[in-house]
């Protein structure tokens, strides 16, 4: 167990347009006052589809009750590591993983470990809001339903919806279809129905990426609270996103090999997010979040 | 508080990532799910055992050059003969009239549909044409007896009461919403640049119909041509009904003949003794009829898939 | 004078004639059809409607024209409906949720049985007769029984549920399967709750066409003795005939009269196929949806 050995915030002006420098101070506190509890650890992890490596070698450590993004160009393998951390990637026949994650201590790819119940504890939300087509109601009580959860469903229905901060809006149609609601409001609905299985950690894939900058923000703020009670990875293209809600940030690159026409995507620097910003490490992310990349 | 009281309390419970139980059910329904699908290979595997074994105790009784070279077929007179000659010819005779009529009308509504009709008509036309499909053939028989065939003979013709030649239209008509909707999946799987890109240096519509849209989906074309000509071959009841009993060597289309599908509705529906050598005609035919038909299936099947392969 | 408008205004005579003609000519091929079930309505109304009473749909065939009706048959069809229905979709279903949800496709078994289902959907119905004739009524000794008139026909349209059933389910987006999959959704609890209530609308559209297909079938039951006279109820493992077959046995009376009650028979099974076939495409424009 680590305590907070933050670098000290650096002074340096922020680069990035777009990317406010009080954001990234506040920010700066706020991981500083924090203690890092070490919840997921990735070490070695190499993923390939059809024995062709997409991600390889990544070790980082993810802590606890962080918000933590990934960024990076489009095909590092973002998508591809986040679904590492619930299994999703089972899910796709040709995908093989390698390495090992460990989860409070526990190999989540071990032999014993039944992907079902990871799931049930790491939720994910997608790029695109896919409510289930039911109403608002059954959408956030299919995973209770699942579970056999079938006490006080009500109560945990509407639990998940404030928790969501989508209650207030849809409180008197809940029987409503949930295509009926705005996107921003969908992807509410979404992470709604993943808090409604109390899950330990939430994982969400460009959550905001095919919203408006109101449903975007919205989001954030959501993102700010959950944080207290969940742990949270959040991939995003955005960087004043990132800027804006992560305490830590993992910038992924891809690696081109021409002989062999491969590209193959790899962690460049992790750090907490004042300093990936502010003061990087390595060229490559500086490139990038200076908007110099490609 | 302590952080280390804060992580016990927000963690009272050990982290368990097992499974509580194997999930047995989760495999009986998989293992149910396989034997659905095995229902269709036991189909399959019941189908050519019951067409086989019966088909080599005939050819113990009739010699298989005899059953392909003989013209002359009469397995319920005596003395019998087993040529199948004359069934073959008759069904030759039925799929050219019924092809003379599906194909090229087939093709034409598919262009159609996918180039000329503007999608309100089309979601019109596509139920119209399933609903035409769906329409049983023993009414299609009854229409080829009773109206097509004095129709004929009203213009002149000279047909016999029961005729190839009505048959084999009236085959034909039904076989015209088969044609379509497989050529025009295959016409609508053409992409939009092809014909943009037509349009762009000037063609009309005729051209980018016939020089671009049916070149590229022609693999399409004929798997559903394939297709027709199967279901031609393989269709009972209309000639069962419109085409007569006798099996004889004719190509006159207005003179009566029997395919091997008429032959084996015939015989099939008398009581027929279980071991006799009629009984074992029926599956012979069959067996003849299966391997045409399965061989057509496979080639119609193969085309298509090599169709979806360039543009999916 | 302006060559240029001339060209730009309209097109080459002989363009615009074969233009016009090849217009035609496909007009005439999509109506060709059409024109000739408009003929065949017309035709078999005119004929038969004055036969189509209480005596057709109640009394059971006799050599007498005016007595005789098709009771018997059209209950033995709508029997062999209901027997079809559960028969044919769950196994249909299950096929195809086999295929689209368990199976992988690397492996070269499923993707042989998805060739001989493509097949099999293409074999001759008269076919699936002589597997009848071979196996039910004489090899298992069933006999000339319903039953075997129902399994013959469950065989033969199965191809078409799992195929209508495959396509209803892949129409179903992943990305449902991967929210539920995330939420700790074991596979059949995907299946169950969210794939098979989604493509339900497609799955019911293509199983009434299938059934609506099959009970209009007569090659095979004649096979499997449906061609016989059958004076009361059918039960599952007595004596039945079906409808198209009564009609087909009128047809090959040479007398007029009965021509005219085969007529009347058509009448009757026309109503009920395309009360199904009409059902089916309300079914899926009503409940078809856009993802
Ligand atoms: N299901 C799959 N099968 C095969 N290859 C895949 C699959 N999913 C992703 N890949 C490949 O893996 C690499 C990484 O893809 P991934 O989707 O993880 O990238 P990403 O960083 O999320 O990109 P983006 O920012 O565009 O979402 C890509 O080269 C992609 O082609
Ligand atoms: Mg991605």
């Amino acid at each position: 167990m680590v305590m907070s050995d933050m670098e000290s915030a650096p002074a340096a002006p922020a680069r990035i347009a777009g990317v406010d420098e009080k954001i990234l101070a506040e920010r700066a506190r706020e991981a500083a006052s924090t203690r890092r509890d070490v919840l997921f650890d990735v070490s070695r992890l190499t993923v390939s589809y059809a024995d062709v490596p997409a991600l390889k070698g990544v070790s980082l450590e993810i802590y606890k009750n962080f918000v933590t993004a990934f960024i990076g160009p489009s095909g590092c393998g973002k998508s591809t590591f986040i679904r590492c951390f619930n299994r999703m990637n089972d899910l796709i026949p040709s995908a093989n993983v390698d390495g090992t994650i460990l989860y409070h201590g526990i190999d989540l790819y071990g032999p014993e470990v039944d992907s079902v119940e990871v799931r049930k504890r790491i939720g994910m939300v997608f790029q695109k809001p896919n409510p289930f087509p039911k109403s608002i109601y059954d959408n956030v009580a299919f995973g209770p339903r699942v579970l056999g959860w079938k006490k006080d469903l009500d109560a945990r229905v509407e639990r998940a919806l404030r928790h969501a901060a989508l209650w207030d809006e849809v409180k008197n149609r809940l029987k409503a279809s949930a295509y009926s609601l705005s996107g921003g409001q969908q992807q509410r609905l979404c992470i709604a129905r993943c808090l409604a299985v109390e899950p330990d950690v939430l994982l969400m894939d460009e959550p905001a990426s095919a919203l408006d900058p109101i449903s975007t923000t919205a989001i954030e703020d959501l993102m700010h609270e959950l944080k207290r009670e969940y742990t949270i990875v959040i991939v995003t293209h955005n960087m004043q996103q990132a800027a804006r809600v992560a305490d830590m940030t993992a910038f992924f690159s891809v690696e081109v090999d021409e002989e062999q026409d491969r590209r193959t995507g790899v962690l460049v620097e992790y750090d907490a997010t004042p300093t990936i910003f502010t003061n990087p490490g390595d060229k490559r992310t500086e490139d990038y979040v200076t908007g110099r990349f490609g | 508080m302590t952080a280390q009281d804060a992580t016990a309390a927000a963690q009272p419970e050990p982290i368990r990532l097992r499974g509580e139980r194997r999930r047995w059910g989760e495999d009986v329904v998989k293992g149910i799910l396989a034997l659905c699908a095995l229902v269709s290979v036991a189909t399959t595997i019941g189908i050519i055992i019951a067409l086989v074994e019966p088909s080599i105790e005939f050819f113990r009784e009739v010699s298989i050059v005899d059953f392909f070279s003989g013209d002359r077929w009469a397995p319920l007179f005596t003395p019998a003969s087993f040529g199948i000659q004359p069934l073959l010819v008759g069904t030759l005779v039925v799929t050219f009239w019924a092809c003379v009529v599906c194909l090229p009308c087939g093709l034409g509504a598919a262009i159609y549909m996918s180039e000329y009709a503007r999608p309100r008509v089309r979601n019109v036309l596509k139920p119209a044409l399933e609903t035409l499909a769906g329409i049983p053939t023993v009414v299609f028989g009854f229409f080829a007896l009773t109206f097509f065939t004095p129709l004929l003979q009203d213009l002149g013709l000279g047909v016999n009461v029961f005729n190839v030649l009505a048959a084999g239209l009236v085959v034909g008509v039904m076989l015209i919403p088969v044609v379509a909707s497989v050529s025009e999946d295959a016409m609508s799987a053409v992409p939009q640049e092809l014909r943009d890109g037509a349009y762009a240096l000037g063609s009309t519509r005729l051209q980018v119909s016939t020089r671009i849209v049916v070149p590229a989906a022609i693999s399409g074309i004929i798997a559903s041509y394939m297709l027709a000509i199967s279901r031609a071959i393989g269709e009972t009841m209309i000639v069962l009904i419109a085409a007569g009993g006798i099996a004889k060597i004719t190509f006159d289309p207005r003179e009566q003949s029997q395919t091997m599908t008429a032959f084996i509705g015939a015989t099939g529906i008398g009581d027929i003794p279980t071991g006799s050598i009629e009984y074992k005609t029926i599956f012979a035919v069959g067996l003849t009829l299966f391997v045409i038909t399965f061989a057509m299936n496979m080639l119609s099947i193969r085309l298509v898939r090599k169709f979806r392969e360039i543009y999916e | 004078m302006s060559v240029t408008t001339e060209s730009l205004g309209s097109r080459s005579h002989g363009d615009r004639v074969r233009g016009t003609a090849f217009y035609v000519l496909l007009l005439v091929s999509v109506t060709i059809g059409f024109l000739l079930l408009g003929v065949l309505l017309v035709d078999v109304i005119r004929k038969g409607i004055g036969y189509v009473d209480p005596t057709l749909l109640n009394e059971p065939n006799s050599s007498d024209p005016n007595k005789a009706g098709a009771g018997p048959a059209i209950r033995g069809t709508i029997y062999m409906m209901i027997l079809l229905l559960v028969m044919v979709v769950p196994i249909g279903v299950g096929t195809a949720l086999y295929l689209e949800e368990y199976a992988n496709r690397e492996r070269w078994y499923n993707r042989l049985l998805e060739i001989n289902i493509q097949n099999l959907a293409a074999v001759p119905s008269i076919v699936y007769g002589i597997l009848g004739l071979a196996f039910l009524v004489r090899g298992i000794g069933l006999g000339r029984v319903l039953l075997a008139g129902a399994l013959i026909l469950t065989l033969l349209v199965l191809p078409t549920v799992i195929v209508a059933s495959r396509e209803a389910i892949r129409a179903v987006p992943d990305s449902i399967r991967q929210g539920a999959y995330a939420l700790g959704a074991t596979q059949w609890q995907v299946v169950w709750r969210q794939v098979l209530p989604a493509s339900i609308p497609g799955i019911a559209t293509g199983s009434i066409l299938a059934l609506a297909r099959a009970i209009g079938e007569t090659a095979p039951l004649l096979l499997v003795g449906a061609l016989t006279y059958v004076a009361v109820n059918p039960t599952l493992l007595g004596s039945y005939t079906a409808l198209p077959v009564q009609i087909y046995q009128w047809i090959a009376r040479p007398q007029e009269e009965f021509r005219v009650l085969a007529a009347a028979g058509i009448i009757v099974l026309l109503v009920i196929l395309l009360t199904m076939n009409a059902f089916a495409i309300w079914l899926r424009n009503r409940y078809q949806r856009r993802w």
